[in-house]
């Protein structure tokens, strides 16, 4: 039944997707690359909250402050190191890259930590609940929505009003355009990589939010949500994004109420069966890129 | 204060330039004329850092500006306005603008290139709101050139400006040139409309494939090069 909790959790998980969207979208629309390292952000964010909340006595907010950093921290330094000498290259190569970063990280911790889940104690608010009208809502559903607005509009206001996030726009139109302009590649990359890095961190806080535990694998469905989310909402368009998470979150929460109790554990198949009647119907994904607008005149 | 010396350049296996050398002076208007496919663009390609040449020098005020990246060179005050004029069409007029100011950190030099750029182009003003996608085709001429102009760059290169414009647009974007290089800016030009070209120019160069064919003050030019023959790409006929 479609009901306050039902509409509340589908929100929290659109605007949980709507952030892993964007945190892909926001390097492709530069670079054109699928990072698919991108998972295991999210798995670095996780093992940063296990590694400080079991073994430091650091507040909570300080340890998931701190695994926004270590998750934007990684985003950066694989740029530096991996992704930039390629750059030049070529797109193919880069995509090889961004495998193998995958699996480097998804191994360093298989060998570091341990193959086997890893529990995260996570505070008190993210297992109470509100009753609001009548029904019981997780307070860890309100939260994702309350940080998710708050980093959507820390975001939108860095893209609209400062400089870097005017050439980040610029870049995704026309990178080398936007370079001839004076603007340093390396710069507008680091700041792209920074924001997926953020974004990877803040998801990988309520993703374990709802687990509690964190394996060397924990990367590859959220990778798979933001991928899929992406090519519904169009991978050029950063509203796209968010449009495409919560439309996600939307058909993925409707199949979960209305298919039969028999068939609930194929519901990625009909998500995935849906995303491609989308996808015949709108190849671009629903949001179209104003680049791609024809020109008159 | 620029100058390109023997510069070989090539897209894939095509060979696009075979040792062309140009120089422009201080204050210079300098034109590169000649048919689609002669290597104008890919001449400015290569002094922008987009097109980077496997043989050949250029320098810019005195220091080798080869292998730079596009950013660099545009740091030293190089703007190109590319053929086809790539503003950015989901960007407002204003953000285009404040993007080609990227490297003035001063921010009352941006008020003062703003107002500058209003009474050379006083539409800008009106649209300045609007995604520059929406502007017409002259409009998104004058904004591609104003955004340029924005970083106070001490050569502009400008690639087909009057391409695709309606003839009273044509006149404009030309007079334009004309006023900028009476202001002290020395400019580049890119044209393939020979004539117009020839009226304002200090100098021009004629490209045919990927070579110097030819260059010279307007006057020499008009003497001993069929004008005509420049324009629609017939063999070089030398008059009489």
């Amino acid at each position: 039944m479609i009901n306050l909790e039902f509409i509340i959790n589908t929100i929290s998980l659109g605007s949980l997707y709507a952030m892993l969207a964007l945190g892909l979208v926001i390097i492709y629309g530069i670079l054109r690359l699928v990072n698919f390292a991108y998972g295991e952000l999210i798995m670095i964010g996780g093992y940063t909250m296990y590694l400080l909340t079991g073994f430091t006595p650091l507040p909570w907010l300080i340890v998931a402050v701190l695994a926004v950093a270590a998750a934007m921290f990684t985003s950066l330094f694989t740029e530096l190191v991996a992704f930039r000498p390629v750059r030049e290259k070529s797109l193919t190569a880069m995509l090889i890259t961004s495998f193998a970063v995958s699996t480097l990280l998804q191994n360093a911790a298989l060998l570091l930590i341990s193959p086997r889940a890893k529990g995260v104690t996570l505070p008190q608010i993210f297992q109470t609940s509100v009753t609001i009208a009548g029904t019981d809502i997780p307070w860890r559903n309100i939260l994702t929505i309350i940080t998710c607005a708050a980093t959507l509009i820390l975001l939108l206001l860095l893209l609209r009003h400062t400089v870097l996030g005017i050439a980040l726009r610029a870049a995704a139109d026309n990178f080398t355009m936007t370079r001839i302009l004076g603007v340093p590649a390396n710069t507008v990359i680091s700041a792209a990589f920074a924001i997926s890095g953020i974004m990877a961190g803040i998801v990988s806080i309520f993703w374990i939010g709802r687990s509690a535990t964190v394996t060397p694998t924990l990367g590859a469905p959220p990778l798979l949500v933001a991928f899929v989310a992406t090519v519904i909402g169009g991978m050029r368009s950063l509203t796209g994004a968010v449009v495409g998470g919560f439309v996600y979150a939307i058909l993925i929460s409707l199949l979960g109420l209305f298919l039969p109790p028999e068939l609930i554990e194929f519901r990625e198949a009909f998500m995935f069966a849906i995303v491609i009647i989308i996808l015949l119907f709108r190849p671009e994904g629903l949001i179209r890129s104003k680049t791609s607008v024809e020109r008159v005149g | 204060m620029l100058e390109l010396k023997n510069i070989h350049a090539r897209y894939g296996a095509i060979t696009a330039l075979r040792g062309i050398s140009i120089e422009v002076a201080e204050g210079e208007l300098v034109a590169l004329l000649g048919v689609n496919g002669a290597g104008k663009s890919t001449t400015l390609a290569t002094v922008a850092g987009v097109l980077r040449p496997w043989q050949g020098s250029i320098h810019f005020l005195g220091q080798s500006i080869l292998g730079k990246a596009p950013e660099q060179i545009a740091g030293l005050g190089i703007s190109l306005v590319p053929e086809g004029r790539d503003i950015f069409p989901s960007l407002t007029v204003e953000e285009n603008l404040r993007l080609g100011a990227y490297k003035l950190k001063d921010k009352t030099q941006y008020q003062h290139n703003l107002e500058e750029i209003y009474t050379l182009f006083p539409v800008l003003r009106d649209r300045l709101q609007q995604p520059g996608g929406t502007l017409s085709g002259g409009e998104q001429q004058q904004l591609a050139i104003a955004r340029a102009l924005m970083s106070n760059p001490r050569l502009l290169m400008l690639d087909e400006p009057s391409l695709g414009l309606a003839p009273a647009l044509v006149d404009q974007i030309f007079e334009l040139i004309d006023r900028l290089h009476q202001r002290g800016v020395t400019i580049l030009l890119v044209e393939q409309n020979v004539d117009r070209t020839l009226d304002i120019v200090n100098r021009a160069y004629v490209l045919r494939t990927g070579a110097i064919e030819d260059h010279g003050t307007p006057e020499q030019l008009r003497a001993h090069v069929d004008i005509e023959g420049i324009y629609m790409g017939d063999r070089r006929r030398t008059k009489g």
